[in-house]
């Protein structure tokens, strides 16, 4: 089995200050990886390294190729969807235009028409809300719309920043199931970044502790959740 | 009432090209929070483009696109050599930059085609039809190639997919860029086109006022008044207000006319036309800082 995402010895700056210290990892095709660790330990800036939206060092190989170099919306067009951290909503433009915007590099309108369906399968919620404001959406719809942004992509790999972050629990626990269901049933590889570590571990087959900027840990899902000693000293629960 | 309705008419007319002018403001100021102070003096580079065109036997109606086709290219030309490296610079740099362009432009016009005022004719057929009295022909067709123009940038913007990228590149460009879309280049063509709407105000305005370097000074200044009226983010808001100043403007010469006769005396008239336009334009500022239209986006947290 290949790595869909080889990362090594990745670093990335803020102006001089360096936020990540030769992070490794790899994700392999078709799974989900987390990455854990606490407010501070550089998993927001290893999803922006990946696709280039702050400046970064070190290798990183998507589907064999590197992509160390490309620009945001060239690693974009690889079919790479980020769900960045407070979902990006365009919050002008209507629900419709925020997920016509996100098909934008794309020219199979077929595809792109079947994708609009399957998303409106996935959180029907949206179709109603389709000509609403998205500034107007609650905070859960606003993230159903992120997950679904990214969707319209047809994505390959999804980066997901924090997808539960500011949720009721009943809606964490209908975006996480949804996302297992896009993992399964669309073969899309994720890289998951959570401070809600319990969640995490439960949906990803693999994962990487952070601190301060460095992997500290890593490992199979289910032994770092066994593990109690790295459960209270890394992931306080 | 005749002559009120002439006047009305008239300011309407002048409302076109202050819309033609708070549009191009608009356009750079959505995507990059700046307003380009050298957007007159572009203008007016470009009429005197258009009329160069003329002169060299060409019709106004070939002229005026290619001229416009000329600015989108000059505007492109500047935001991606000039303003693109100072992208993550302070406020200060860039107007430092636009007053440079005012200058530049300016001086160029001047050293090129000399400051001596020169006749620009009106492409409009001088005709006479029904209320004829109240409006000139040329009036009329800057009123019908302004609205047209609008209605078709309002229609790119709505209804194709670069115009909603451009759209969402402006709105938040972090995410236009994770949706694929190349956010530099969406600020450059609206350098482009906010230059070749420019152009167009430019070549409709220059026979009225005469072509000279110096003819986009006050329009500028006007075209600013409407797109802060009628809110500065908002593109339709921005045409309405610049309409709404170019009948304003004419309304107080006409208020003042018949205030003087009733009292005999005095108090306002031609004279005092950008005062009065610049005090209404405060009042509402005032009363309403976003301007009338200015988009107050509704956010839940």
């Amino acid at each position: 089995m290949t790595a869909l995402l080889d990362v090594r010895d990745l670093e990335a700056y803020y102006g001089p200050t360096r936020a990540l210290k030769k992070v490794s990892f790899t994700l392999q095709e078709g799974g989900i990886t987390a990455l854990l660790g606490a407010n501070g330990a550089g998993k927001t800036t290893t999803l922006r390294a990946l696709c280039g939206m702050v400046r970064r060092n070190g290798q990183i190989l998507y589907a064999g190729n590197p992509i160390d170099t490309l620009a945001t919306e060239d690693i974009v067009r690889l079919r790479v969807a980020h769900v960045p951290e407070g979902r990006g909503t365009f919050t002008a433009l209507s629900v419709e235009e925020n997920l016509k915007i996100a098909a934008y590099t794309r020219r199979d309108r077929a595809g792109v028409a079947e994708d609009l369906e399957r998303v409106f399968a996935y959180f029907p919620i949206l179709k109603q809300r389709i000509a609403q404001q998205a500034g107007t959406l609650s905070g859960g719809e606003q993230q159903m719309l992120a997950i679904s942004r990214a969707l319209m992509l047809r994505p390959r790999l999804m980066l997901l920043d924090e997808p539960s972050f500011g949720l009721a629990p009943l809606i964490v626990q209908e975006i996480f199931r949804i996302m297992r269901v896009i993992n399964t049933e669309q073969k899309v590889s994720m890289l998951l970044v959570e401070q809600n570590a319990a969640l995490a571990l439960d949906l990803a087959s693999e994962a990487y502790v952070l601190e301060t900027g460095s992997v500290v840990m890593s490992g199979a899902a289910k032994d770092i959740k066994s593990d109690e000693r790295i459960r209270k000293s890394y992931l306080g629960y | 009432m005749e002559q009120f309705i002439q006047q009305v008419a008239s300011g309407l007319a002048s409302g076109a090209i202050y819309a033609c002018v708070a549009l191009a403001l608009v356009m750079i100021f959505v995507s990059t929070d700046h307003l380009n102070f050298a957007q007159g003096e572009m203008a007016m580079f470009s009429a005197y483009l258009t009329w160069q065109f003329i002169q060299w036997g060409l019709n106004f109606w070939i002229a005026l696109p290619v001229c416009m086709a000329l600015s989108f290219a000059i505007g492109v030309v500047i935001e991606r050599a000039i303003l693109r490296p100072l992208h993550h610079q302070p406020v200060l740099s860039n107007v430092v930059v636009f007053i440079g362009l005012l200058a530049i432009f300016h001086s160029m016009a001047g050293a090129i085609w000399s400051h001596t005022i020169k006749a620009f004719e009106s492409p409009f057929p001088k005709v006479q039809f029904a209320g004829s009295g109240y409006i000139g022909p040329h009036q009329i067709g800057m009123i019908l190639v302004t609205v047209v123009m609008l209605l078709a940038l309002g229609a790119f913007f709505r209804f194709t997919p670069l115009g909603l990228a451009m759209r969402a590149a402006a709105q938040n460009p972090v995410s236009a860029r994770l949706a694929g879309v190349n956010v530099g280049w969406m600020l450059a063509l609206g350098w482009g086109m906010a230059a070749a709407v420019g152009a167009v105000a430019g070549a409709l305005v220059a026979p009225m006022v005469y072509l000279e370097p110096n003819m986009m000074a006050s329009i500028l200044l006007y075209g600013f008044a409407g797109a802060l009226v009628g809110g500065i983010s908002n593109p339709a808001g921005a045409v309405f207000g610049g309409f709404l100043v170019g009948v304003l403007e004419n309304l107080v010469g006409f208020f003042g006319n018949a205030l003087e006769k009733s009292t005999g005396f005095y108090i306002i008239g031609n004279g005092e036309k950008l005062t009065v336009a610049l005090i209404i334009v405060i009042t509402i500022l005032t009363l309403k800082p976003s301007g009338l239209f200015g988009r107050v986006t509704v956010k839940r947290v």
